[in-house]
């Protein structure tokens, strides 16, 4: 037996711990140290490049933050529930268009229709690498003191939006002053 | 009743794996014909016990028998036919069911296609695809058993995604586990090969018509998929880099590797060590496959419920799977020497490079795949990979290979010289460079244009090879055997495929507006009206619609139907879009919210000869197919005398 023919083995038992690690991990749960934690700092254009935002935008308010592309098939998935969502007075929408180019946002917006207040253009994933995203769609519930309350990795289903992502928002919506 | 007798019979079918696993293997150890021959039995007998399992399935699916979870949770008593039975394998239970069945369904074949092969060799085989039965139906039986009860019985079913209510997908799924299930046996005669420490000529010949198959049917599975998402999708694209297309790309990518060394391992008695290892890990991959699909690792579009408890049994399945067989690689493999050293200019150079430039592109989608997720594992960083990072790195590895392609065939085995490929050199070298400067001038693009370019050396490349073997005449093109043919097709249609894929990413061009009905939108010469709006409700949805005129230079050229469809069952929107295929320009249009007083949004593309994408990889399958009618690959057994030359220096020291 040849060192050189264990090479396999030992590459493959090196994937077979690693897929082991990840199984052990939930993508669909946001890592601990983040849950309650102030939302990551920013400084982006908006979508439209006619101002700088940060997170001042979340102060007083609880936000929806969802993160979208033109490019993401998955997303039109979900825009009906969100354009419903959008009707609400006291919830503030917020778009983190991620990895896009203006042009292509901005016709998918008109498409689908556009539910967000706020659009944050994010190109070079700067934000979205703070915020540990996977992958989009990804939504975040941020209360009114800019803390993060919430994850949801992927497509919000109505049953998704009943279950976990309501109760919270109200929750947050009862204590508003 | 039903549900109940289809679980007895995978459950037989569970007890008659075990014992194919075991019997054959002693009998090949102890050289007893009879326990040998029982394995022929056990395979064919596991094979008919799933079918029936499977089909009990189908009844349970046609009867909408809602006391059956998998029916009440994916199926629907309005939905139609074709979709009734091709929600049996839209959902976790039901497809690695039809898994199952595919793995069972190749072994079965050994006993009746496998007469040539020595005794002990297949009696082995068929024991390790036994093993793997036993495996996955353990998998089913103990975590995804598809014929569970619910109690209380719903009133109706939950309905098949929308999504998934296509033609394109009913036939995807099947195809691609075709596929990815094929190349089991590969690994199981790998393995048997390894246990009996010989690998040789007999052993590549009898295993590359299966390879074969598999890279074919895995060639349509992907083809399939690939459309499906182009025209169900609605957004244009036709390839997304998702994690779930990429590991079904991966046995792809080191299955067309398994496919040329192992006709180097068959025609030169060289690469043994390699071929038995490139056919393990391609089956690997495969389970990899299934693996990421099925344990919620990865976040995607196409994954299936995520639970814990099947990722932890999957994940044990492909340890205790690939690990033993690389075990028994590194233990046995010095076993297979290959012969002397190979010179770089030959047909054998040609096609070591060809196998290092595909597990160099398959590494390359395994890294951009897994690595955020390895990087999330050992850091707990999450970082994301998209499309730029594949453009960046599978692109110019596939120029390379398609670089060397355009030769290496008319390269001779064991020695050759490129003085000798002078002129074929030039003459495909001339090609390259008028196509890329004619795309060039038209098309405006150096990308463009050295892709295009590439293709046509492919093209012209590959006709030369042919044309040389042939001598340049019509005789000589009658005589040559099918695999010759299989190979020009598969290359030709790589280059067909290539180009394509150029003209797709460098010149689509689209476009977006609010249109009332009479409103156009224009790209180059096409002119897109919005004609009559109208709504309704179909089988199981409504829907409402449009249809959009096209003219080219004023003359009426198309009509393309697109709509929202609203399915109440599940409460989801989809959209189909308006398409008319040509070989051409294929048009596209899709409409989107809006409402007859302001406007509908509509979306219209321009696709030039994306339909060749699909061809290509057609014609590549298909060549695939072709190549199995040569009478070469059904030669009765050799005598034990050339069989003595043909075996490599593969003597086991125990």
């Amino acid at each position: 037996m040849s060192l050189r023919s264990l090479i396999p083995l030992f590459t493959f038992l090196a994937l077979v711990i690693a897929l082991a690690i990840g199984l052990t991990r939930d993508p669909r749960i946001l890592p601990s140290e983040l849950i309650e934690k102030p939302f990551p700092d920013f400084t982006l254009d908006n979508l439209d490049d006619t101002t700088k935002l940060d997170t001042n935008i979340f102060k007083g308010r609880v936000s929806l933050v969802n993160i979208f592309g033109s490019w993401c098939a998955s997303c039109t998935v979900e825009h009906p529930l969100l354009m419903q969502v959008s009707q609400h007075p006291d919830i503030q929408m917020v778009g983190i268009d991620w990895r896009d180019e203006r042009p292509k946002a901005k016709r998918w917006l008109t498409q689908y229709g556009n539910p967000y207040d706020t659009i944050i253009f994010d190109p070079d994933s700067r934000l979205i690498v703070n915020l540990g995203v996977v992958g989009a769609p990804e939504t975040f519930i941020v209360d009114q003191s800019g803390a993060i309350r919430y994850k949801h990795v992927g497509v919000i289903t109505s049953k998704d939006w009943n279950k976990n992502l309501r109760p919270i928002i109200e929750s947050l919506l009862e204590v508003q002053p | 009743m039903v549900a109940e007798i289809g679980h007895m019979a995978l459950v037989l079918a569970f007890c008659v794996a075990i014992v194919q696993s075991i019997l054959p293997w002693v009998g090949a150890r102890k050289n007893e014909a009879r326990l040998m021959e029982f394995g022929d039995r056990a395979a064919i007998g596991q094979f008919l016990l799933i079918t029936f399992a499977f089909f009990a399935l189908t009844v349970v699916f046609l009867e909408s028998d809602f006391s059956v979870k998998l029916a009440a949770s994916h199926s629907h008593s309005n939905k139609p036919l074709l979709y009734k039975i091709s929600g049996v394998w839209g959902n976790h239970e039901g497809s690695i069911l039809l898994w199952v069945l595919m793995m069972a369904g190749y072994g079965a074949m050994v006993p009746f296609l496998g007469k040539t092969l020595p005794a002990g060799l297949k009696a082995r085989a068929i024991a390790v695809q036994g093993l793997l039965g036993v495996g996955f139906l353990a998998f089913i039986l103990f975590t995804s058993n598809p014929f569970e009860r619910l109690n209380p019985i719903p009133m109706d079913g939950n309905g098949l995604n929308p999504m998934l209510q296509d033609p394109g997908l009913a036939f995807h799924p099947p195809f691609l586990y075709l596929g990815y299930v094929g190349f089991s046996l590969p690994f199981s005669f790998a393995v048997a090969a390894l246990l009996e420490g010989r690998v040789d000529a007999v052993w590549a010949k009898w295993l590359r018509p299966w390879v074969l198959i598999a890279w074919s049917f895995l060639t349509i599975g992907i083809a399939l998929g690939s459309f499906w998402a182009y025209y169900e999708l609605g957004w244009g694209g036709w390839w997304m880099w998702d994690p779930v297309e990429n590991v079904s790309f991966m046995p792809w990518l080191a299955g067309t590797a398994l496919l040329h060394s192992i006709l180097v391992l068959g025609t030169r008695h060289s690469m043994a060590n390699w071929t038995v290892l490139l056919a393990i890990t391609t089956f690997a991959l495969s389970l990899i496959g299934t693996f990421v699909v099925r344990s919620g690792i990865l976040v995607s579009v196409h994954a299936f419920a995520v639970d814990p408890e099947r990722g932890v049994f999957l994940l044990l399945l492909l340890g205790l799977a690939t690990g033993g067989a690389l075990t028994l690689y590194a233990l046995r493999s010095h076993t297979l020497r290959d012969p002397a050293s190979l010179s770089a200019t030959s047909r054998d150079g040609a096609l070591i490079l060809n196998n290092l430039l595909l597990i160099a592109a398959t590494t390359t989608v395994f890294l951009g795949t897994f690595y955020p997720l390895l990087i999330d594992a050992f850091m707990g960083a999450k970082i994301s990979v998209g499309a730029p990072y594949f453009d960046l790195t599978f692109a110019p590895i596939m120029c390379l290979l398609i670089l060397f392609m355009g030769i290496g065939p008319m390269l001779k085995w064991r020695q050759d010289n490129l003085t000798r490929l002078k002129w074929p050199i030039i003459i495909a070298g001339l090609s390259l460079l008028l196509i890329a400067a004619l795309t060039f001038l038209i098309g405006k693009s150096v990308l463009g244009a050295i892709a295009m370019g590439l293709a046509a050396w492919l093209a012209v490349g590959t006709l030369i090879t042919i044309g040389r073997k042939t001598k340049w005449s019509w005789m000589g093109l009658k005589a040559q055997p099918a695999a010759t043919w299989g190979f020009v097709g598969a290359h030709l249609g790589l280059a067909i495929f290539a180009a394509a894929v150029t003209s797709m990413t460098v010149w689509a061009k689209t476009d977006i507006g609010t249109l009332r009905p009479g409103d156009h939108l224009k790209i180059d010469h096409y002119t897109f009206t919005l004609k009559n709006i109208g709504n309704g409700e179909r089988e199981n949805y409504q829907y409402f619609g449009g249809n959009v005129s096209v003219t080219k230079d004023g003359r009426d050229i198309a009509t393309l139907a697109t709509e929202r469809r609203f399915y109440p069952v599940r409460n989801m929107i989809t959209t189909e879009a308006g398409l008319k295929l040509s070989f051409g320009h294929t048009l596209f249009a899709s409409i989107g919210e809006g409402d007859p007083e302001s406007g509908f949004v509509v979306q219209v593309y321009k696709h030039p000869f994306v339909v060749w994408i699909w061809l290509g990889a057609l014609l590549m399958a298909l060549s695939g197919f072709i190549s199995l009618a040569d009478r070469r690959l059904r030669r009765p057994a050799p005598t034990p005398h050339s069989s003595l030359a043909a075996t490599a220096n593969l003597v086991v020291t125990e």
